[in-house]
C-alpha cells in the first residue's frame, strides 16, 4: 500500500469537494499516512476465504408498500434554503455539463 | 464549428461499427423508489417530496415493493436471469440535482443480467440484441438553467433546482456490446429502443413516453477496421429523445468518428450531447472510465432475495409480449404480412388500435393512418404518434364520409384544418362551408356545361369507352370546387348520356 | 434550593413515581431542572439549546392530565413528565440541530426523529439538546464547533466523546435522563469517564431516523442515565422496530426494566475479554475492573476467561469503515438545500466552487480528516485492500464474538484504558485520541449491544472508571441484569450512588477552571 501524499490529499480533496489551502494539504498528508500506516495491518487480517460483511445484522427484503405518505409544500422544502427562487433552489452556475 | 463527417457510405465502407445502449425506464410505481412522496409527472416544484428526497440530515431510505416487482418483470421480459439476492449500492459524486450527493443504484449486483431481446427490422430479418444486466436506481431532480442567452448550461449564471423528480424510480438496461449491425446499426438502434419501450409499457409498468422522459437512451457508438477485433474508442450520445433521434444519432456519431479516424486522429472518450436542431452531436465533458465513483454497499439497505417461487409469482402475471400480440393485431385486422409490417414500421400500430376501439373498422384505421398522417409526419419531421391527431378525429371525419356529407378530398382539407388547430372537423366544415354538393341540380348543370365543352369526349364515352368518362367528371369536380361527390356525378353522367356504366 | 437540590438527584424511576403519586408535578420537576442548567451549564457546556418553553408546556400538560385522572391519566406513560436531554446529532422540531458542527449553524430540522416522536408520545419534557464532537467524529467532545464540554468531576477534563454533552448534563443533575448516540464508544466512553450509565442498544435495535448518519452501519442510539433501571426505563421507550428505518429490528423489545429487576446473577457466566484489559490500561482503572469481577463472583456469577484474538483488528477496520461510510454520509453538506453557504472570495462563482468553500469553511478538522480518510478507502484501486479488508475484518469480529459466547453468557471489560484525559492533551495527535474506543469499537463492528456503567474511581486520579458489559445480539436484556446487580453491589459498599463523590458544581470554591481535586 503506497504512503498518501500531498497530491493524493489534493486529489481526495478535489473529489470531496473540500476547498484546502496548500498549507491544509501538506498538513493533512501527514497526519493521514500516520493514520493510514496505522490501518494498514487490516488487509493481511482475512484471507479470501473470509467473506465481508456490511450489515451486521443479516435482514433481507425489508419494503415498503407502494403507497403515497406525507409531503412538503414548497414553503416547508424550502425553508432551510439558503437561495431560492420561485419556488426551487438556486444555485450558482455549474461548470460541469452532464 | 461542426464536426467533420464522411458520407455514411464510406464510413460503412471503411469501418464496422459496436454499439451499445443504455435506456433508462423510469417506472410509473405511485410513489418513489425509496421514499413514499408521490410519483406524479408536473406539479408545482419541490411539492412532490419529503425530507428522504430532499437529502435532509437524518433520513433512511425504504425499498418500495411494487418498484421491485416491476423490475423482475422488465428483467422476465428480456429473458434475463433474475439475481437469487442482490443488493443496491451508493454511486458517489457532487452535483445540485443529486441531494444527497450520492446516487443509492446498483453496481456489480443487479437484479436482472444476462439476457437478450430478438429484434425484427423492417425487412423481416432478425438481430438477437443481447442485455447485459438491468438495475435498479433513483432519478435525480430537474434543473433549469437560467440567465444566459440559449437557457442551455453553458453561460447560465444561475441554475434552478425541483427535486420532484428526484427518488423516482428507475430501471437501467445495459446492452452487451452490439456487434455485426454494420450498415444497419442505425436502424438497428431505432428498433431495440423501439422494442424496449413497447416491452415496459406492455408491461404496464411505465408510462413509456419518450417525449416525456419516460425512457431515455444513451447511445454508444465506436468503430473498428473491418476484421479488427478490438473494439475502437466509443463516445457516449446523451440528450435522445424520441425514436428518429435514437436512428439519426447513431448514424451521425458513426460518420462522425469515420471522419476522425480517417484523419489519423484518435477519437476521444467522452460524452456527446445531441441537438434534434442541427442533427449533430457537441462535446460535453469528457467521459472516463476512471470517474471515481467509489461503489460500496448501500448500509442504509439490505440485500433483496428473489425466491424462485415469487419470480415465478411474477412470472404468471406477465402480459401477452409484443411479438405474439402483434400476430395476433394481424390476425384480427387482416392485414396481409407486407400491409401490417409497413404499419409496424410506419410506428402507427398502438395509433391503429387506438383507433379501432374508437369505432373504426380496421381497413378504415389503416387508410387514415397510412394513407394520411403518417405522410404528414415525416413532412413534420415528427413521430405519426406526436403529429397530433387522435382517434377519436379520425372517427369523427370517417363518418362525415360516409354519410356522404364530404368526400375523401375534403376529409384531408379538414384534416389539415385539424393539426393547424382551427378546431374539430364538424367546426372546420361548418367554417369552410365545405359540402358535398347534394343537390343533383347543380350537378347536372356542370355536367351538360362538361358535355357541351368535350364532345368528342361524350361520343367516346356512347362508344363504349368509360374510363373516359374521367375527363368530365374532373371537369364537373374544378366547376364544383371539389365539392361534388365524383361518384354521384359518374353515375349522372352515364344517365345523361344514356349508358350503363 | 436544598428541595431543587433533592428534586434533581433523583433517578427518573424515583421521580416517575412521584409524579404517578401526585406528590411532585411535571412542571416543578422540569423548572427544577431549568434552573440546575442555568446555575451550573455556564461551566459545564453541556447544553447548546435549552428549550425552556415548551419543556414546560409539555410538563404542565402531563400536569394537567393528571389532575383530571380518569381514562387519560391512567394511560400516561411510567416516565411522562421525566425531563430528558437530546444529542444535538438527532432532529427535533422547534429545537436547533446542529450536529455540533458550523456548517448546520442554526438549522431547524421540519421533521422529528422516531426516537423524539416516541419522547414525544410518552409526554417527555425536552430540556434541550446537548453538546458532541462534531458530527460525532471524536472521543472528547473538543471537536465541538461550539466549544467544549467540562466533565463536572473535573471541569479541566474531558466528559468523552463524542457524546460528552449528554453525559456531562446527566452527571452534573442538568437532566435525569439523555439520549446519545454511539458509533464507536460514543455513549459508553462518555458514560465511563463521567460515571454515568450508557447502553449502546443491538444494531438496529433503535431506530437510526432522524439521527444524523455518521457510519451507516455502526450507529445506534441509546440512553444516558444516572442508574441501569433509568437506562432500562429509557430503552423501553425509544426501542422497537420503525418502517422507516430499513436497518431496523423487526422483532419485538424484550422487557428491559423486568430485566434490570432481576436482581440475581446466580448461574450466569461473565468473560473477560483477554484483550481488553491488562497492558496499555491505567492501573487503577485495572483495580476497579478486578473489584467488579470480584463482586460478581462473590453473587453468584462465574468467572471465566475469553480470548478474542482478532479484536487486534478492530480499530483499524472501524477507521476504514466509519470514515468510508462517513465520507458519503456527509456528502449532502454542501450549501443548496440547507445549512450553511459560503461564496469563495475570489475567482468564478460556480456552485462546484461554493460546495468546496462551504465545506472548508463549515467543517472543522477532524471532520475533514475522517471524509479525505473515507475517500480514499473507497477510491478506486484501493476499495479491496481498505474497506473490502475492513468489512472481512468485521466477520472475524463476529465470529470472535460468536465463540465467545458460547463460554460466557455476557462478557466484561473495562470501558475505556484511561479515566478523563486533560482538555486539550490528546489534540493534536489524533490516534492517540483514537485509542480511547480501543474497547468499545468491537462491539459496533459486530453489532452486539453494550453497557457502560459506573464502577468506581481511580485510585492515582479519583476520577471515575466505567465497566463494560457486553451481550449477544439481541440480548439487550442480560445488560441491564448483570449491570442492575453489579450496580447494587457496588453502591452497597460505597455508601450511595458514585456520583454523590462528585465535587459540588456550585460551591463558590469552585471556577471553570483550575482548582484540583
Amino acid at each position: 500500500m503506497a504512503a498518501i501524499n500531498r497530491d493524493d490529499v489534493a486529489h481526495l480533496a478535489q473529489l470531496a469537494h473540500i476547498e484546502m489551502s496548500a498549507e491544509e494539504l501538506d498538513r493533512m498528508a501527514g497526519e493521514l499516512a500516520v493514520i493510514v500506516d496505522s490501518v494498514k495491518s487490516v488487509s493481511e487480517a482475512a484471507g479470501d476465504d473470509v467473506p465481508a460483511t456490511s450489515h451486521p445484522i443479516p435482514l433481507t427484503n425489508v419494503f415498503r408498500e407502494d403507497v403515497v405518505g406525507h409531503t412538503f409544500t414548497a414553503e416547508q422544502s424550502l425553508s432551510g434554503a439558503p437561495d431560492a427562487y420561485e419556488g426551487r433552489f438556486k444555485v450558482p452556475a455549474i461548470l460541469d455539463e452532464d | 464549428m461542426t464536426d467533420a463527417t464522411l458520407s455514411f457510405e464510406e464510413a460503412m465502407d471503411k469501418y464496422d461499427p459496436v454499439l451499445g445502449f443504455e435506456v433508462h425506464v423510469e417506472l410509473n410505481t405511485k410513489t418513489k423508489m425509496f421514499s413514499s412522496a408521490p410519483n406524479v409527472f408536473g406539479d408545482e416544484p419541490n411539492t412532490n417530496v419529503n425530507e428522504v428526497d430532499l437529502g435532509m440530515p437524518g433520513v433512511l431510505p425504504v425499498v418500495n415493493k411494487t418498484a421491485i416487482e416491476s423490475s423482475i418483470k422488465i428483467g422476465l421480459a428480456l429473458n434475463c436471469k433474475i439475481a437469487e439476492k442482490c443488493r443496491f449500492a451508493r454511486k458517489n459524486y457532487f452535483y445540485p440535482d443529486t441531494p444527497k450527493n450520492f446516487q443509492t443504484s446498483q453496481y456489480d449486483e443487479p437484479i436482472a443480467y444476462d439476457g437478450y431481446l430478438d429484434i425484427e427490422l423492417s425487412d423481416g430479418t432478425v438481430f438477437r440484441v443481447e442485455i447485459e444486466r438491468a438495475h435498479m436506481e433513483e432519478d435525480a431532480g430537474k434543473l433549469t438553467h437560467m440567465g444566459g442567452a440559449t437557457g442551455r448550461i453553458q453561460g447560465a449564471d444561475y441554475s434552478l433546482v425541483d427535486y420532484n423528480r428526484s427518488g423516482v424510480p428507475l430501471v437501467e438496461i445495459v446492452t452487451k456490446p452490439i456487434e455485426g449491425a454494420g450498415s444497419r446499426a442505425p436502424e438497428l438502434a431505432k428498433a431495440y429502443v423501439a422494442a424496449v419501450r413497447e416491452i415496459v409499457k406492455n408491461l404496464g409498468v411505465s408510462d413509456a413516453k419518450m417525449e416525456r422522459g419516460n425512457v431515455r437512451c444513451d447511445a454508444n457508438v465506436s468503430l473498428r477496421p473491418h476484421g479488427r477485433e478490438r473494439f475502437g474508442i466509443r463516445s457516449e450520445t446523451k440528450n435522445v429523445n424520441s425514436l428518429r433521434a435514437v436512428e439519426h444519432a447513431v448514424r451521425y456519431e458513426i460518420q462522425r468518428h469515420a471522419a476522425v479516424l480517417d484523419s489519423g486522429e484518435p477519437v476521444i472518450q467522452e460524452t456527446r450531447h445531441w441537438h434534434e436542431d442541427t442533427r449533430t452531436t457537441t462535446s460535453g465533458r469528457a467521459k472516463s472510465d476512471a470517474d471515481d465513483y467509489r461503489y460500496f454497499p448501500e448500509p442504509d439497505l439490505v440485500p433483496i432475495t428473489a425466491s424462485r417461487e415469487w419470480v415465478e409469482e411474477l412470472r404468471a402475471t406477465l402480459p401477452e409480449p409484443p411479438a405474439a400480440r402483434r400476430k395476433r393485431l394481424q390476425a384480427d385486422w387482416g392485414y396481409s404480412d407486407l400491409e401490417f409490417r409497413d404499419v409496424v414500421n410506419a410506428g402507427v400500430m398502438d395509433e391503429i388500435e387506438e383507433t379501432i376501439a374508437a369505432g373504426a373498422t380496421a381497413t378504415v384505421a389503416r387508410k387514415w393512418w397510412m394513407g394520411e398522417i403518417v405522410g404528414r409526419a415525416k413532412n413534420a419531421d415528427v413521430d405519426p404518434g406526436q403529429l397530433g391527431v387522435n382517434p377519436a378525429t379520425i372517427v369523427e371525419l370517417n363518418k362525415m364520409v360516409e354519410d356522404g356529407k364530404i368526400n375523401n378530398k375534403m376529409a384531408s382539407e379538414v384534416l389539415d384544418g385539424v393539426l393547424a388547430g382551427e378546431g374539430t372537423p364538424a367546426e372546420i366544415v361548418e367554417k369552410r362551408g365545405l359540402a358535398v354538393v347534394s343537390d343533383d341540380g347543380p350537378l347536372l348543370e356542370a355536367i351538360d356545361a362538361a358535355l357541351a365543352a368535350q364532345p368528342g369526349v361524350a361520343d367516346k364515352i356512347r362508344g363504349g369507352k368509360i374510363q373516359a368518362i374521367g375527363a368530365i367528371v374532373g371537369a364537373v369536380m374544378k366547376a364544383t370546387r371539389g365539392q361534388a361527390d365524383a361518384g354521384r356525378v359518374k353515375e349522372l353522367i352515364l344517365e345523361r348520356l344514356g349508358v350503363e356504366g | 434550593m436544598t428541595e431543587n437540590n433533592e428534586l434533581i438527584r433523583l433517578s427518573a424511576a424515583a421521580l416517575a413515581e412521584k409524579l404517578a403519586a401526585r406528590e411532585i408535578t411535571a412542571v416543578e420537576v422540569t423548572q427544577a431542572y431549568l434552573d440546575r442548567i442555568a446555575a451550573v451549564d455556564g461551566k459545564v457546556h453541556a447544553f447548546l439549546h435549552v428549550n425552556a418553553d415548551e419543556a414546560l408546556a409539555v410538563a404542565a400538560e402531563v400536569d394537567a392530565i393528571r389532575a383530571a385522572g380518569g381514562a387519560a391519566a391512567e394511560e400516561l406513560h411510567v416516565l411522562a413528565g421525566v425531563p430528558i436531554a437530546v444529542k444535538d446529532l438527532i432532529v427535533t422540531i422547534g429545537q436547533p440541530t446542529t450536529a455540533g458542527s458550523k456548517i448546520l449553524e442554526g438549522w431547524h430540522s421540519p421533521y422529528d426523529a422516531t426516537v423524539v416522536e416516541r419522547l414525544r408520545a410518552a409526554k417527555m419534557p425536552i430540556l434541550g439538546k446537548t453538546n458532541l464532537d462534531e458530527f460525532a467524529m471524536g472521543s472528547s467532545t473538543e471537536h465541538s464547533a461550539y466549544g467544549p464540554t467540562h466533565n463536572p468531576w473535573d471541569l479541566d477534563r474531558i466528559p468523552g466523546g463524542s457524546g460528552g454533552g449528554s453525559a456531562a448534563a446527566v452527571a452534573a443533575f442538568e437532566a435525569p435522563l439523555a439520549l446519545g448516540t454511539d458509533t464507536g464508544g460514543s455513549i459508553r466512553q462518555p458514560g465511563a469517564v463521567t460515571g454515568t450509565v450508557g447502553v449502546k442498544p443491538t444494531y438496529g435495535g433503535v431506530s437510526r431516523y432522524g439521527a444524523i448518519a455518521m457510519a451507516s452501519s455502526l450507529d445506534q442510539i441509546g440512553p444516558v442515565s444516572r442508574t441501569v433501571l433509568d437506562s432500562a426505563l429509557l430503552h423501553q421507550v425509544i426501542g422497537g422496530h420503525d418502517p422507516r428505518d430499513s436497518t431496523s429490528l423487526p422483532d419485538p423489545l424484550e422487557d428491559l426494566v423486568a430485566a434490570a429487576r432481576t436482581g440475581n446473577v446466580e448461574g450466569m457466566k461473565i468473560g473477560i475479554i483477554k484483550e481488553l484489559h491488562g497492558e496499555g490500561y491505567q492501573a487503577g482503572v485495572e483495580n476497579r475492573f478486578n473489584e467488579s469481577l470480584e463482586l460478581l463472583k462473590g453473587a453468584g456469577a462465574e468467572i471465566v476467561e475469553v480470548s478474542c484474538p482478532n479484536f487486534k483488528y478492530a480499530l483499524g477496520a472501524y477507521y476504514l469503515i466509519m470514515p468510508s461510510e462517513a465520507s458519503s454520509n456527509l456528502a449532502k453538506f454542501d450549501g443548496v438545500r440547507y445549512g450553511l453557504r459560503v461564496l469563495p472570495e475570489q475567482g468564478p462563482l460556480t456552485i462546484e466552487r461554493v460546495m468546496g468553500a462551504t465545506r472548508a469553511a463549515g467543517f472543522g478538522d477532524e471532520v475533514k480528516r475522517r471524509i479525505i480518510l473515507g475517500t480514499y478507502a473507497l477510491s478506486a484501486g484501493y476499495y479491496d485492500a481498505y474497506y473490502g479488508s475492513a468489512q472481512k475484518v468485521r466477520t472475524l469480529i463476529q465470529r470472535d464474538f460468536d465463540a465467545a459466547f458460547e463460554k460466557a453468557d455476557v462478557l466484561i471489560s473495562p470501558t475505556a484504558p484511561t479515566t478523563a484525559f486533560k482538555l486539550g492533551e490528546k489534540l493534536n495527535d489524533p490516534l492517540a485520541m483514537y485509542l480511547n474506543d480501543v474497547a468499545t469499537i468491537p462491539a459496533n463492528m459486530a453489532g452486539v449491544p453494550g453497557l457502560s456503567l459506573p464502577g468506581g474511581l481511580a485510585d492515582e486520579d479519583g476520577l471515575p472508571v466505567g465497566i463494560q458489559l457486553l451481550a449477544p445480539a439481541r440480548q439487550d436484556a442480560r445488560l441491564y441484569r448483570v449491570g442492575a446487580v453489579l450496580e447494587s453491589l457496588l453502591e452497597a459498599q460505597w455508601g450511595g450512588p458514585l456520583l454523590d463523590k462528585a465535587p459540588s458544581l456550585t460551591d463558590s470554591a469552585v471556577s471553570s477552571h483550575g482548582g484540583s481535586h
